[in-house]
């Protein structure tokens, strides 16, 4: 049904730290190898190795340059994919009950065999989180890998999403943040993390964590190598030609 | 977002044909015999050929009937819904016109209403989008209204009616365009609140997650043919609405109905085009492109 859950008993999301991300574009990676052999079918590419590829992914990491009022700008990536928000406009539009939220943890999933490919959904979505898979005619989105959070034949330490598991850089964390006690609730509140868009009124519950302000450097390391004193013949040319 | 030719097909025929079985259902244009059987065959062939033409646009075509399951919260089952009960409703007052059975005209305003109502529904899937600022307004479904009223009207030369009704459809197009244009900034998402990166500074985009096109930004980020988006507006207008008028208030009524139809067509795919080629996604932030 694409009636919305009224509570959800958690809200299992992710927490991306934008400061220690550094664009490598492995959770991209993990999570399409991990998702085309995983929940529904698998995310079909055209033309992949042509002259105009193309195809589904679930997480695409973006790169934004700052300029703040002061200092050297700042460049940031920023990986972006389903937010499993609490008012999630994808679910109420879906005409065949494929979308939907599930009540005991918060995940937004389609069931793809009710899914008639309308793309309503991805409309309705924000965030730009669901791509049509072109050869299925079905909608794909993050499952924040729901076969393998729960899944009682991985090693404990795989029970995460392939994305958080695979990152190198500690960047992405997965947890209830429901809970104002799990790990990724207390570093959203020492590290001020906030959601997407909130004047599109979805709840998202996925959060992001600003990069941290670097201590400016007092000085530009460059300055002493530039401001070099002339000694000798050139030091007299030098000291000479400033004087006429 | 992307001018689908299949939804721009749907959404124009589907609304005229819904207009004229209203005008139909109601009485307004008293017919009988074969005069009657060939307007409500014309009625009917362009509210299911929309419809059909609707299932061009899916992936899996073959279970769109699950679309009628959701209708407590979806306004596309909501549609599904309305659309067939319309078809299903007005069936015995057309056959009661074609072969004179004088049933009573109450079955054909309650079918004329659902036929209204299934517009309200296709307008509504638009209107309810708040990731589509230009879309997300009451004025959308209005012209949805508007334009399959006047359809209706123009093909059935209901002459008062289609005269006032041009009017309505030609302010709305235009109250349409001013608000719509002012809509993306008067929402407040921008490129800042999407990624949260204002705090730092303005952001802008360094570089793209992808090389090559992707379905998010053939699907919402449509930014080719707007250029011509000024001199479209006014064709619309005077198609869709004055050109209509001034054949109608002039030539005799069946030359008048076939010409005016045409033109009124030529407009109304012209204003649906419109509709979607200028109407801007939040999504398109992330990538820069609006």
């Amino acid at each position: 049904m694409t009636a919305l859950p009224e509570t959800t008993a958690r809200k299992l999301g992710l927490v991306i730290d934008l400061d220690t991300c550094v664009g490598c574009q492995a959770c991209v990676t993990a999570c399409k190898g991990w998702n085309d052999q995983g929940y529904g079918v698998p995310l079909s590419d055209q033309d992949p190795y042509g002259a105009d590829p193309s195809g589904v992914f679930l997480n695409r990491v973006h790169a934004y340059q700052m300029q703040p009022p002061e200092g050297a700008s700042v460049v940031v990536n920023f990986p972006r994919s389903c937010l499993h928000c609490e008012v999630a406009p994808c679910v109420t539009v879906c005409p065949t009950g494929a979308s939907f939220k599930r009540a005991e943890d918060g995940i937004v999933l389609v069931n793809e065999d009710a899914c008639i490919g309308c793309g309503l959904c991805a409309w309705a979505c924000p965030y730009g989180a669901r791509e049509m898979d072109a050869a299925a005619g079905v909608m794909k989105k993050c499952t924040l890998c729901v076969d393998r959070i729960y899944n009682d034949n991985l090693a404990p330490e795989d029970r995460l999403p392939a994305c958080v598991r695979t990152c190198p850089t500690g960047a992405r964390h997965f947890g209830d943040l429901s809970d104002p006690g799990s790990a990724v609730s207390r570093l959203v509140a020492e590290r001020e993390g906030y959601a997407l868009m909130p004047e599109m009124e979805t709840k998202p519950v996925n959060r992001y964590l600003p990069p941290r302000r670097k201590g400016a450097a007092g000085v530009a390391p460059l300055v002493p190598l530039v401001d070099v004193q002339a000694t000798g013949l050139a030091g007299w040319l030098d000291r000479m030609l400033g004087k006429i | 977002m992307h001018p689908a030719p299949s939804v721009i097909l749907f959404t124009v025929l589907s609304g005229l044909g819904f207009g004229v079985l209203a005008v139909l259902g109601l009485g307004a244009l008293p017919l009988a015999g074969w005069a009657a059987a060939f307007a409500w065959g014309l009625g009917y062939a362009l509210a299911v050929g929309g419809l059909g033409a609707s299932t061009f646009h899916l992936g899996n075509p073959q279970r769109a009937w699950r679309a009628f399951s959701q209708w407590r919260t979806s306004w596309l089952s909501r549609e599904a819904w309305a659309s067939v009960a319309a078809l299903l409703v007005l069936a015995p007052t057309a056959m009661s016109d074609v072969f004179g059975w004088g049933l009573p005209r109450i079955l054909g305003g309650l079918g004329a209403a659902l036929a209204a109502l299934a517009v309200l529904c296709t307008g509504m899937i638009y209107a309810q989008l708040r990731t589509v600022p230009r879309w997300n307004h009451w004025i959308t479904p209005a012209l949805f209204l508007a334009f399959a009223a006047l359809g209706g009207a123009i093909v059935t030369v209901r002459l008062p009616w289609a005269l006032g009704l041009c009017a309505i459809l030609a302010g709305l197009l235009v109250a349409a365009f001013q608000r719509g244009d002012g809509a993306f900034a008067a929402r407040g998402a921008t490129l800042g609140s999407a990624t949260g990166l204002d705090r730092l500074g303005a952001p802008a985009v360094f570089e793209l997650p992808h090389s090559g096109p992707n379905y998010l930004t053939r699907e919402m980020i449509f930014v080719v043919g707007r250029r011509h988006a000024a001199k479209l507006r006014v064709l619309a207008v005077v198609l869709a609405c004055l050109l209509p008028a001034a054949i109608l208030a002039a030539l005799p009524a069946p030359v008048a109905a076939v010409l005016a139809t045409a033109v009124h067509l030529a407009g109304a795919f012209a204003a649906r085009w419109l509709f979607f080629a200028e109407a801007e996604h939040v999504v398109g932030l992330y990538y820069g492109r609006r």
